[in-house]
């Protein structure tokens, strides 16, 4: 049962008061974009034993999606940050370093 | 034989007598009993039977890790199976049956007499029973499961009440042994919030029996003030019969209290589960006591030397007159101490170890008690008692040199720190050579959100044995805790103890060591499922050389009891089959709950009318008053239809189809969706949200769209009304409204979070009323408008809001049904009133409220698409003959790329048209058109299948719509559907919409 | 390999069982193999097994990095069944069913397939329609099942509760040859005779790369050396995504936990398998007497292999509703393990982007009951580069569009 603070409205909160989401940062490839943009854009998601950016809503809470950086081999959580950005922001990126120096992002 | 001692006993109350029932025979235990410590002082030794061979099976242990004591114990809606005597707590009145026997326990017919369990060794099932094939599902399997299994189900509907409790706090403290107690007055001096829990109804743990001191004070002083003191301290909660079961991801961990079952006739709920979040755990909960492994183990009277010493010292109870002590280390010594200073004969002490000169066995030699210093058990003798042991040299291979006369056996293999709670959330263990046994590795804890160790360990359950070393440890421990918690420690001094010199034990994994085939089948390491040393070392002979392979294989540790007392025997013998070390070898999985808790106690107050929330209109109580067949819509329940006067639901469905279509129906619409869109950017919003273009719709009127998925899949539909220019509502399908709210989110704040959008689900601020039929305008124009209603005034698909008969109307002029219609949305509080308005206003035109079934066969009748039916998450807009709406001048929309994709634009798709049976019935639900031949995995080829089938009150007679192959251009042909009886029949392919279809009644 | 029998255990019985033989062997790794299939669960063991009785490719390594069966094959609730909606589906949990049927005569090891039969509940008119529809399908599919009433629910279920007040059974979709077998035999009984062939099984060996020239595989690096191959199989469920990120491409899959749970044991008091997908619970009785209980999967990535537990609390109480009598058990244990889902949560058996690297993975929380089809399908992928069963699950069909879509009928629970 997790717990992640969210960050609009600073609540700590369990697992159960969210939804998760998927994976954070997708770029949106609609027409125009070739088959295998779409495909990847629709499918491809990175499924990493590891830090992995996520989208989560404080659904039974503020109703806001917000995003998360977090292990999915230790659930530790690095930051939970704004929805409204294209890539995590650096202090986010120098947080999980902090913690994960052998990581580095894609 | 056992007996109540005439005099001590320091948990009962002598008087305070217990009648209880066992098997049906009347006995007479004290209140502070267990069932088992009661059956004991009765003389009953013998109290169940092995899962496998049905041996007899006596008491072995005292407390949450004994495997055979089970019992189902209550009656009717009180009766549960699986019951440990031991940790059941004697009541007056509590009707006990033992279980796994037939048929009694004395006499099990089932019983495997001494020469047949060779013929049954580990995994046997997996070599035969296979021949002739059918025979397993029909004489092996029915067999099997018939022996196997414990107790019996219970019959009846559970009476009991459970409750769920949510804690926060900074501690949570598991196990309220001197450790724990320490660690709660430590964390607690603090300030942090503490919880401190104890499975069992006393506290203290096993240092009052141990005859420890503290302080110069008595265990049970100690422990006293201690417990003053905590109940002193206001940041402190403390809880008996609390087992702390789990302990699961960021600090989540679960305590189940059992509130009742001692007392099963005052009121309130049985069970509490606490679902407790918890900064930082400390887990105090003790050791456990490890059988040792040699021939006759397991039978009635061989018990744990830790368990005879509490029956004697806790309950009063002598659980045998004569008992051998058999060990290798020196704690067992004070059992042998306590039988004697109890007036009982302790023959002989059994020692494996060469050398024996700790304090302890110094003070039996002292007393005059036969030290017998490196030897062991060659066999116990006995049958369902036991009559004596037979001695030899540990080192040799079990040759007997005497025998001893005894009716207990007191074993001890050394400890084993409960690590159950620690492991649960990825807690690693090491090694410790010193005592034999796994313990906590501090540096590897279980870690929370942060990646900071929150779960720490306390006293034996930290691995440490005496006396200072589990109080210091337990301190430590609590400072550490509160000191993560964010709290400020003041450092203890060390008490004094009275801890004695102990030798080291020393690991003994079988007795004899060189015990051959013969005795190690009669080794038992799991008594409830009879695994033996034999059955590990052929497991690990055939290769099954995993630790887990081996449990799996034998079943050793799968019993109830989860392997407490099996799984390191288990494991070292293991280790000695395949010549490698214990910690290569490694352990189980631990897993939750640390001993089983009541499924009524997982789901709480949750269950019948509150198992999950129902959600009611303003108008469901008229339902229900007037007979309506209600059923599930989502959260909703919705009337499907209201039969009258025994009237059957067809009946009733066509009854209220007609009565709409010649005069007026009128259906409670409140449970459709209804979300606000607003901001300068609305428009654009909405035109990215539905295949049709939204942004040039006129205020004051509404058009159907089309919502899809980025997936390109038809999602959701519903009718998008103008209010202004910066303001729409849209609206959802009943079952849709939360969906669809939370999908337009999730695209404004994370695609389009610069587009200035607001959204609102309204859904239950409105009732909606479909007034539906030939004399919908007539109706209205009664109740009386202060806005225009006439056919130009608000004609179809417009929308006009004033008051209405008094009431706040928005009044849509949109119709699913074919006929003249509106739906009336007034505020929900409004919402009744204005039914039974429409109801007594609309009397003289026959009013009738509709279900959801002749609202789907009107719908049907028209050829309009219902989202659930006609799609399935595999359809798109194309497929449906919906290409008008789909905007053809948008550049983009939601699911517009996907819909390029090379088998979206497949021309083999199925579309969708009507369907009519040639003999007029009705097509059976789900049906598929069936096509030549066979594919290449040799299954009937394909050629559609029907979404919506029903039978036409209006047209008298079958009607359906379906996804045929080309079927639009294949109109009056007929093909063939199928039956599950493997018939077919024949149907012919028409337009879809059967009723009006120039659309005449609809635009009046 | 000497058989396993009746007789067998008497003659060893006189001899405390000293003679018995290994199950399948401990080989060091060989240089090179026509075929590696990394994965020793029942996919892959049961791939390996069919590559060598089908078609006679036996030089063949099982590589695994744990011990063999010790991934979802060890940890789901045994279910059997092939009442599936659509075509591709049916057709391979059909294949694996009839297979399970002779399983334990095929393998000369007990895998206790018990086909008690399989009960899905409707439990809305919705989900009525929707078995319905399953029925007519599988009646072309040549899949034996029934839609049947809420009574003949009851005779075969005495212990349900059928008026539940929130949700009444309203009849249920029965597939009379589904149920039950033995996980881990099915492991075991393909290792034994995989080992019998011939092929080696390396357990305790992790992969730790995969090399390829030119686009086409050449073998794998492990923690016992590199280890040659000409084809490859990947059967690592939950492990997938990682495996193939080491193999240079990536996988439609995301990998979440599944949760389920068993009570103490009690004497037989339900004889069937009953899935009920409204409320997300699903329950048979094992041959222990256990009560096996399957929950949901987090929505969120997780390798950890145990889950939250309001699942379990959400599955315990759907079953309460159905299942009164249950209340007054215990659970006994509750466990997790991580699967790996698909876009369409259907599973992919397919070629890869590198010539000789086939996937078999996505199977989701249904991958049990498939083992012997997939095997099948897989083995016949491997050796000939096509097989019917597999056709419609290659990874082709994400880019096309074409999906396979099952929880059309059969909502979310396997």
């Amino acid at each position: 049962m997790l717990i992640l603070e969210c960050p609009y409205c600073g609540v700590t909160a369990d697992e159960t008061e969210l939804a998760a989401g998927g994976e954070a940062h997708l770029k949106r490839f609609g027409p125009g974009s070739s088959d295998e943009e779409f495909e990847g854009y629709l499918f491809h998601r990175q499924n990493p034993k590891g830090v992995h950016f996520e989208r989560w809503r404080h659904a039974n809470g503020c109703g806001k999606w917000f995003h998360a950086a977090r292990c999915t081999a230790s659930l530790e959580v690095f930051a939970t940050y704004t929805a409204q950005i294209a890539e995590p922001p650096a202090e986010v990126i120098a947080a999980i370093r902090a913690k994960r120096p052998d990581w580095s992002p894609e | 034989m056992s007996t109540r001692l005439s005099s001590g006993g320091r948990l009962v109350n002598r008087s305070a007598t217990c009648e209880f029932t066992f098997n049906g025979k009347r006995f007479t235990g004290f209140e502070g009993d267990t069932l088992a410590s009661a059956l004991l002082a009765n003389g009953q030794t013998l109290m169940g039977r092995s899962f496998k061979y049905h041996r007899p099976r006596g008491v072995v242990a005292s407390g949450a890790e004994e495997p055979n004591a089970l019992m189902g114990i209550g009656k009717d809606g009180k009766f549960e199976p699986n019951q440990r005597a031991t940790t059941a707590e004697l009541f007056d009145g509590m009707q006990a049956t033992t279980q796994n026997h037939w048929p009694s326990l004395e006499l099990d017919v089932g019983a495997v007499n001494s020469a047949l369990p060779r013929f049954l060794p580990a995994g046997f099932y997996y070599k035969t029973f296979m021949f002739p094939r059918p025979f397993w599902k029909h004489v092996f399997e029915p067999v099997i499961r018939k022996s196997a299994g414990l107790g019996k189900a219970p019959k009846d509907r559970d009476v009991d009440r459970y409750e769920h409790f949510y804690a926060f706090v900074d501690v949570l403290i598991v196990g309220g042994g001197i450790a724990g107690l320490q660690a709660a007055l430590t964390a607690g001096a603090s300030g942090a919030r503490v919880l401190l829990v104890e499975q069992t109804a006393a506290w203290g743990g096993r240092a009052a029996v141990d005859g420890v001191e503290i302080d110069g004070q008595a265990a049970g002083e100690w422990i006293n003030n201690t417990i003053q003191e905590l109940k002193n301290m206001s940041n402190v909660r403390i809880r008996t019969r609390a087992m702390g079961a789990g302990v699961y991801d960021h600090g989540y961990s679960l305590v189940y209290e059992r509130l009742t079952d001692h007392a099963p006739e005052t009121g309130g709920p049985r069970h509490r589960l606490w679902r407790v979040r918890a900064t930082q755990i400390i887990t105090a909960t003790g050791a456990i006591e490890r059988p040792l492994s040699f021939a006759g183990n397991d039978i009635p009277g061989v018990m744990l030397a830790s368990a005879v010493r509490d029956y004697v010292v806790n309950w009063g109870v002598s659980p045998g007159d004569r008992t051998v002590v058999v060990t290798n280390n020196d704690d067992a010594y004070r059992t042998a101490l306590a039988l004697l200073d109890a007036g009982l004969s302790v023959p002989a002490i059994i020692d494996a170890r060469a050398d024996v000169t700790g304090d302890l066995p110094q003070a039996l030699r002292a007393r005059g008690v036969d030290i017998r210093t490196g030897t062991g058990i060659a066999t116990v003798k006995g049958g369902k008692t036991v009559a004596g042991v037979s001695v030899c040299a540990q080192a040799g291979e079990g040759a007997a040199t005497d025998e001893i006369a005894c009716d207990v056996v007191a074993m001890s293999g050394g400890w084993s720190p409960v690590v159950h709670l620690w492991s649960h959330c990825g807690g690693k263990l090491i090694w410790d050579e010193d005592h034999a046994h796994f313990r906590p590795d501090p540096d590897r804890a279980p870690v929370t959100h942060d990646g900071t160790a929150f779960v720490r360990t306390a006293g034996a359950a930290h691995g440490t044995m005496s006396t200072l070393d589990v109080l210091d440890s337990a301190a430590k421990s609590a400072i550490a805790a509160v000191e993560a918690a964010g709290f400020k420690a003041t450092q203890h001094d060390l008490p004094l103890t009275n801890d004695v010199v102990e030798a080291p034990m020393s690991p003994v994994w079988m007795m004899p060591q060189g015990a051959g085939p013969a005795k190690r089948m009669k080794m038992w390491l799991d008594y409830q499922n009879d695994v033996k040393v034999s059955d590990v070392m052929l497991a690990a002979q055939e290769g099954y050389e995993s630790v887990e392979h081996t449990k799996r294989y034998t079943t050793l540790g799968m019993a109830t009891d989860q392997g407490k007392l099996s799984n390191i025997n288990g494991l070292a013998t293991l280790a000695i089959a395949l010549n490698e070390d214990i910690p290569q070898v490694g352990t189980t999985t631990f897993r939750p709950p640390y001993t089983p808790i009541s499924m009524g106690s997982i789901a709480g107050e949750a269950r019948h009318d509150v198992f999950q929330p129902i959600r009611r209109t303003p108008i469901h109580e008229w339902h229900e008053a007037h007979g309506a067949y209600m059923e599930p819509v989502g959260q909703w329940r919705r009337p499907y239809c209201y039969p009258r006067n025994g009237e059957s639901h067809d009946d009733a469905v066509a009854r209220e189809v007609l009565a709409t279509r010649q005069s007026l129906g009128l259906l409670d619409a409140s449970t459709l969706g209804k979300i606000i869109v607003k901001g300068p950017d609305a428009a654009k919003f909405l035109d990215m949200l539905y295949t049709n273009m939204m942004s040039s719709l006129k205020p004051g009127k509404c058009r159907y769209g089309l919502m899809c998925n980025e997936n390109g899949f038809l999602m959701d539909d519903g009718v998008v009304v103008r209010l202004d220019d910066e303001t729409f509502l849209v609206h959802t399908t009943s079952g849709g409204a939360e969906h669809t709210h939370g999908h337009m989110e999730d695209w404004l704040q994370c695609e389009w979070w610069d587009w200035k959008v607001h959204t609102v689900n309204v859904t239950e601020q409105w009732a909606q009323i479909a007034v539906v039929g030939p004399n919908a305008r007539k109706l209205l124009e009664k109740l009386g408008a202060d806005f225009d209603l006439s056919a130009e005034g608000l004609p179809f698909m417009g929308w006009s809001e004033g008051k209405l008969g008094g009431f706040d109307a928005r009044v849509f002029r949109i119709s699913f049904s074919g006929e003249l219609s509106y739906e009336i949305a007034v505020p929900a509080s409004q919402g009744r009133v204005f039914w039974d308005a429409l109801h007594a206003e609309g009397a003289e035109f026959n009013a009738t409220a509709y279900g959801t079934e002749a609202l789907h066969i009107m719908r049907a009748e028209k050829g309009f698409i219902m989202i659930g039916d006609e799609t399935d998450g595999t359809v798109i807009p194309q497929d449906l003959g919906l290409g008008w709406a789909i905007s053809k001048k948008k550049e983009d929309y939601l699911g517009k790329r996907a819909q390029e994709r090379s088998h979206m634009t497949d021309p083999k798709r199925w579309k969708l048209v009507g369907l009519e049976t040639l003999d007029g019935s009705v097509l059976p639900d789900g049906s598929y058109a069936v096509a030549d031949g066979t594919n290449a995995n040799g299954q009937g080829n394909t050629q559609g299948r029907v979404t919506s089938t029903y039978h036409s009150p209006t047209l008298g007679k079958g009607i359906a719509m379906g996804l045929v192959l080309n079927g639009p251009d294949r109109m009056g042909e007929t093909i063939q559907f199928n039956k599950v009886d493997g018939s077919t029949v024949a149907t012919k392919i028409v337009n879809p919409v059967f009723y009006d279809p120039e659309g005449e009644k609809q635009n009046v | 390999m000497r058989r396993y029998s009746a007789f067998a255990i008497a003659r060893e019985a006189a001899r405390y069982h000293q003679g018995w033989e290994r199950a399948w062997a401990a080989p060091e790794p060989k240089k090179h193999y026509d075929v590696i299939i990394v994965g020793a669960g029942g996919h892959g063991l049961a791939t390996a097994f069919y590559l060598g009785k089908n078609f006679g490719i036996t030089n063949v390594a099982v590589i695994e990095k744990g011990w063999l069966g010790g991934g979802n094959t060890g940890r789901n609730t045994t279910i059997i069944r092939s009442n599936y909606l659509q075509d591709p589906s049916a057709a391979i949990y059909e294949k694996a069913r009839s297979l399970y049927e002779t399983m334990s005569q095929d393998l000369n090891y007990n895998v206790m397939f018990s086909p008690r039969g399989v009960i899905m509940l409707a439990q809305t008119h919705h989900e009525v329609r929707g078995y319905q529809r399953t029925a007519h399908a599988n009646a072309l599919q040549g899949v034996k099942t029934e839609f049947i009433s809420p009574q003949r629910v009851k005779e075969l279920v005495p212990i349900i509760h059928l008026d539940g007040p929130r949700f009444p059974v309203l009849g249920g979709l029965w597939q009379d040859r589904g149920g039950t077998a033995r996980h881990d035999a099915v492991a075991w009984g393909y290792a034994r005779a995989c080992s019998d062939m011939g092929m080696d099984i390396l357990q305790k060996t992790e992969v730790t790369g995969v090399t390829s020239e030119g686009g086409k595989v050449t073998g794998v690096e492990t923690t016992r050396g590199f280890i040659g191959c000409t084809k490859l199989g990947m059967v690592v469920a939950g492990h997938c995504g990682v495996l193939a990120e080491k193999a240079g491409f990536r996988l439609p899959v995301e990998s979440v936990a599944l949760q389920a749970l068993v009570s103490e044991p009690i004497k037989p008091c339900m004889d069937v398998v009953v899935m009920a997908n409204t409320v997300h619970g699903y329950m048979s009785q094992s041959d222990k007497g256990e009560m096996v209980i399957g929950g949901g999967t987090d929505a969120y990535n997780n390798y950890t292999q145990r889950g939250s537990f309001h699942h379990i609390e959400e599955t315990v109480r759907a079953l309460i509703e159905t299942f009164p009598m249950i209340s007054r058990l215990k659970m006994l244990r509750q466990w997790g393990g991580i699967v790996d889902v698909t876009g369409d949560r259907s599973p992919i058996l397919s070629k890869t982007p590198i010539e000789g690297i086939f996937v078999n993975c996505g199977w989701g929380t249904g991958g049990f009951k498939a083992i012997p089809g997939s095997g099948w399908g897989f083995a016949e992928l491997v050796a000939k580069g096509q097989s019917p069963l597999t056709d419609a699950f290659g990874l082709n069909r994400f880019r096309e569009g074409r999906f396979i879509d099952e929880s059309v009928a059969a909502g979310v629970a396997h």
